[in-house]
């Protein structure tokens, strides 16, 4: 992502300090990740300390100070997930993938993460991967659903 | 659109557009929500305009993609007006015949219908389905009619006129009255009445004020709030309107999730279709009332559901939250006075000042007032959103509207109030549901979650779940919060891992009640709660796993073992297949043996053993059974008589 496009999504939301996380939310979902030149971009134009935006950017979960895989696997771990075995999926998944939550993997093929509930409580468990939605997935069709991807 | 600039021009308006609506017109409605998204419902849509093309109805039938119905187990719903026709779990196959048989030649497809598991009758109207019939849906039941990105549809239903007349036949004071009247308490959570809340921004000195949507929806089982600013985004920002004249304030804010991107979609669409016909902006309906409304989206953080945090996030901050010496109705956003509702409470208003306080206090209970919509999941037959008055009892919700429990399974608890809830018991269920009721029983409203669970279901487990969330959630601020709580859930995960000792009730007891008295925000001082409240009602179950190292449930994975019983396995290899880690062992006329030492215990053994062999067993606090010598394990023709 190169300044320009930057620029763009600061003047967008008219250079305010008090927009500084809805200006890293869409760099994030452009770009996929924060890398440090852009946090330093965003902190001389917006003029907020790079410690105040390091603080936001570790504080909240959508962030990522770190590239993300091509595809973005969320295991919703959300009590109606949970109490119909959530759990299984979860260890299932890690055991294809090789990575843990919060990880990607060398390829940058996969980013794993668990969600607190995406609201589609009467399909669980679920997994979503890039933003299509498994309802009713039992741990051995996660390997199945996950093949697809490249 | 040229903007309205009186309640005249809005009737003139309203009339216009339903004198084009012809009662008789064919109109087709299907659930677009995000539930049904993930059903398919997308192409069931394309699916629909291909077909109504091909047939060469496409000028004759009206498409029309409502928010949720409420009814996600049987998702996508498609509902035939004007006759009301229901048809569910509709998959893009169903399409061709709808289009030919039911709109061509008013057909009915009777597989289709619900059919009513108590009675086996077929059941046409949706309105007739018992998951419908013992609603009371005054918010939700909007969500039918509307397509959330036409503001025409919400006019026809009589949109705005509750705003018109807030703004042209009330003052301040007045459409402040009727909501203190109707005694709407906060359906966030805390249930603190709106009305009060109002009335100290009201009265407070400054000029600049806020009003805020709180629809930053984290508790886990919950999406009530999702739905309504997906299906009827409107109604929130009428009620928001109208919050904002009362206390005087300019400007307000919708502080949406940010996992919920259909509802930040539907409510900017909204927003931008009320600033054009003049329900936002400078000079609302001609009176000197200016208002305007912003959507900031929430970055993952669930101690943002707390006000103070919320608005320390709308600040451009990390969300954490503040101590309330001073509540944030004198002092919040940015110092000022800010009234902060949730997305339910605010959609409440319109009908308050439409109907009269009166009227919307003949339902609910002494205390609690109106309906509450529930989020009802987990082991249920009918999970979904219901709306119902406050005062059903729980056995109505979970057995009359829920259809009970799946599976044939037996009831065990019904968890409500999110992750600062509480579990209640089986002889609580005819306790009404109200906001005092439920947090005399040691549980709370919360903002509506309901999460069934059956007898499969391990109550030390559910507390560790809950208490893994909230450390994971909170925010690290203050002391007792991140690291009391952290504690808590160390001890609870060596109990379900087979490691718990003598005291450590009596010390977990010890950490929620500090936990409770000193944490900063909400999210510290009821996190105790899912542990207290499941130590209250099932205290036979922590005992088991600390004394007996066993798990009554059968489901925490260190404390149990998975066996075949050798006389029961048929050697149908449905679970030698299946075993992910290769820990069974057997073949074709050879009975299978689980090998303990490579099994996993991810149950799936369990689930694929066919019912009528049922030969996989599940045992706790009792040592696995010798396996069968080798040579006895080959099944020969009549060896085994069934």
């Amino acid at each position: 992502m190169d300044i320009e496009k930057v620029d763009q999504i600061i003047d967008k939301h008219n250079s305010e300090a008090s927009s500084l996380i809805q200006v890293l939310l869409e760099i994030q979902s452009e770009n996929r990740w924060l890398p440090r030149q852009i946090l330093e971009r965003i902190s001389e134009k917006l003029e907020v300390p790079l410690s105040r935006i390091q603080h936001i950017a570790t504080f909240y979960k959508a962030f990522s100070l770190i590239p993300k895989g091509r595809h973005e696997v969320h295991i919703c771990m959300g009590t109606a997930c949970h109490v119909r075995g959530a759990q299984n999926v979860l260890t299932a998944v890690e055991d294809y993938t090789g990575i843990k939550p919060g990880e990607t993997d060398l390829d940058l093929k996969f980013s794993l993460e668990t969600v607190n509930c995406l609201g589609c409580c009467a399909l669980g468990p679920v997994m979503e991967v890039d933003g299509q939605i498994h309802g009713k997935i039992s741990p051995a069709e996660t390997a199945d659903a996950l093949k697809k991807y490249e | 659109m040229p903007k309205l600039n009186s309640s005249a021009e809005l009737e003139k308006l309203r009339d216009e557009i339903l004198s084009n609506r012809d009662s008789d017109q064919r109109i087709i409605t299907l659930c677009s929500g995000t539930a049904c998204h993930a059903t398919g419902s997308r192409s069931v849509a394309a699916a629909i305009e291909e077909e109504l093309e091909k047939q060469g109805l496409k000028d004759q039938v009206i498409v029309r993609k409502t928010g949720c119905h409420g009814f996600c187990e049987r998702g996508p719903i498609i509902v035939l007006y004007p006759e009301g026709i229901c048809y569910l779990q509709i998959e893009p196959e169903n399409i061709p015949e709808i289009v030919s048989q039911t709109i061509k030649e008013n057909k009915i497809l009777e597989h289709l219908l619900y059919i009513d598991p108590s009675s086996d009758e077929k059941i046409t109207r949706e309105d007739e389905i018992p998951f419908y019939k013992n609603q009371q849906r005054l918010l939700f039941g909007a969500n039918l009619q509307i397509d959330p990105k036409s503001i025409e549809d919400y006019l026809a239903l009589g949109g705005y006129k509750a705003l018109a007349r807030a703004l042209l036949k009330m003052d301040p004071g007045q459409a402040l009255e009727e909501v203190k009247k109707a005694n709407l308490r906060g359906r966030g959570g805390g249930g603190f009445p709106a009305g009060i809340k109002w009335e100290g921004s009201r009265s407070a000195p400054e000029d600049t004020k806020y009003v805020i949507v709180n629809a930053d929806e984290g508790d886990p089982g919950a999406y009530m709030d999702r739905s309504l600013l997906e299906g009827n985004p409107h109604s929130v920002l009428e009620g928001l309107a109208i919050g904002a004249y009362t206390i005087g304030a300019r400007e307000g804010f919708i502080y949406v999730r940010q996992e919920y991107p259909l509802a930040v979609d539907n409510i900017n669409t909204a927003i931008k279709q009320a600033e054009e016909y003049g329900f936002l902006g400078e000079n609302i309906l001609g009176s000197d009332f200016s208002f305007t409304v912003k959507v900031h989206q929430g970055a993952g953080a669930f101690v943002c559901g707390e006000s103070t945090a919320l608005m320390t996030a709308l600040e451009g901050r990390a969300g954490e939250p503040r101590p309330k010496y001073i509540r944030s109705n004198i002092k919040g956003l940015w110092d000022k006075p800010t009234v902060l509702n949730n997305v339910e409470t605010w959609a409440n208003v319109p009908l308050i000042i439409n109907n009269g306080a009166e009227w919307f206090e003949k339902y609910g209970t002494e205390t609690s007032k109106g309906t509450k919509i529930f989020s009802l999941v987990g082991k249920i037959n009918n999970t979904g959103l219901v709306e119902v008055p406050m005062g059903m009892t729980l056995r109505d919700i979970i057995f009359k509207v829920g259809g009970g429990i799946r599976g044939g399974k037996k009831f065990k608890a019904v968890q409500t109030g999110g992750p600062s809830g509480g579990c209640l018991p089986e002889h609580l269920l005819d306790l009404q549901v109200g906001f005092d009721e439920l947090t005399k029983a040691g549980s709370m409203m919360g903002s509506g979650g309901m999460i069934a669970m059956d007898e499969d279901t391990c109550m030390v487990d559910v507390a560790r779940y809950f208490l893994d969330f909230l450390t994971d959630e909170s925010c690290g601020k203050c002391v007792p919060c991140r690291e009391g709580v952290k504690q808590m859930l160390k001890i609870l995960t060596n109990i379900t891992e087979g490691r718990g000792q003598e005291g450590d009730l009596e010390l977990l007891e010890e950490l929620g009640q500090v936990a409770k008295e000193v944490s900063l925000c909400a999210l510290g001082q009821t996190a105790p709660n899912p542990f207290l409240s499941t130590l209250q009602y099932f205290r036979d179950e922590y005992e088991a796993h600390i004394s007996g190292k066993r798990c009554p449930a059968l489901y925490c994975k260190d404390l149990i073992a998975y066996y075949i019983d050798p006389e029961e396995c048929q050697a149908c290899q449905a679970c030698l297949k299946k075993c992910p880690s290769d820990a069974i062992i057997g073949g074709k006329k050879t009975i299978h043996v689980i090998d303990q030492e490579k099994c996993t215990k991810c149950n799936t053994c369990y689930d694929v053993c066919p019912s009528r062999f049922s030969a996989v067993k599940k045992i706790s606090g009792e040592p696995v059974p010798p396996a069968i010598p080798e040579e006895e394990r080959t099944i020969t023709r009549g060896s085994k008589e069934k």
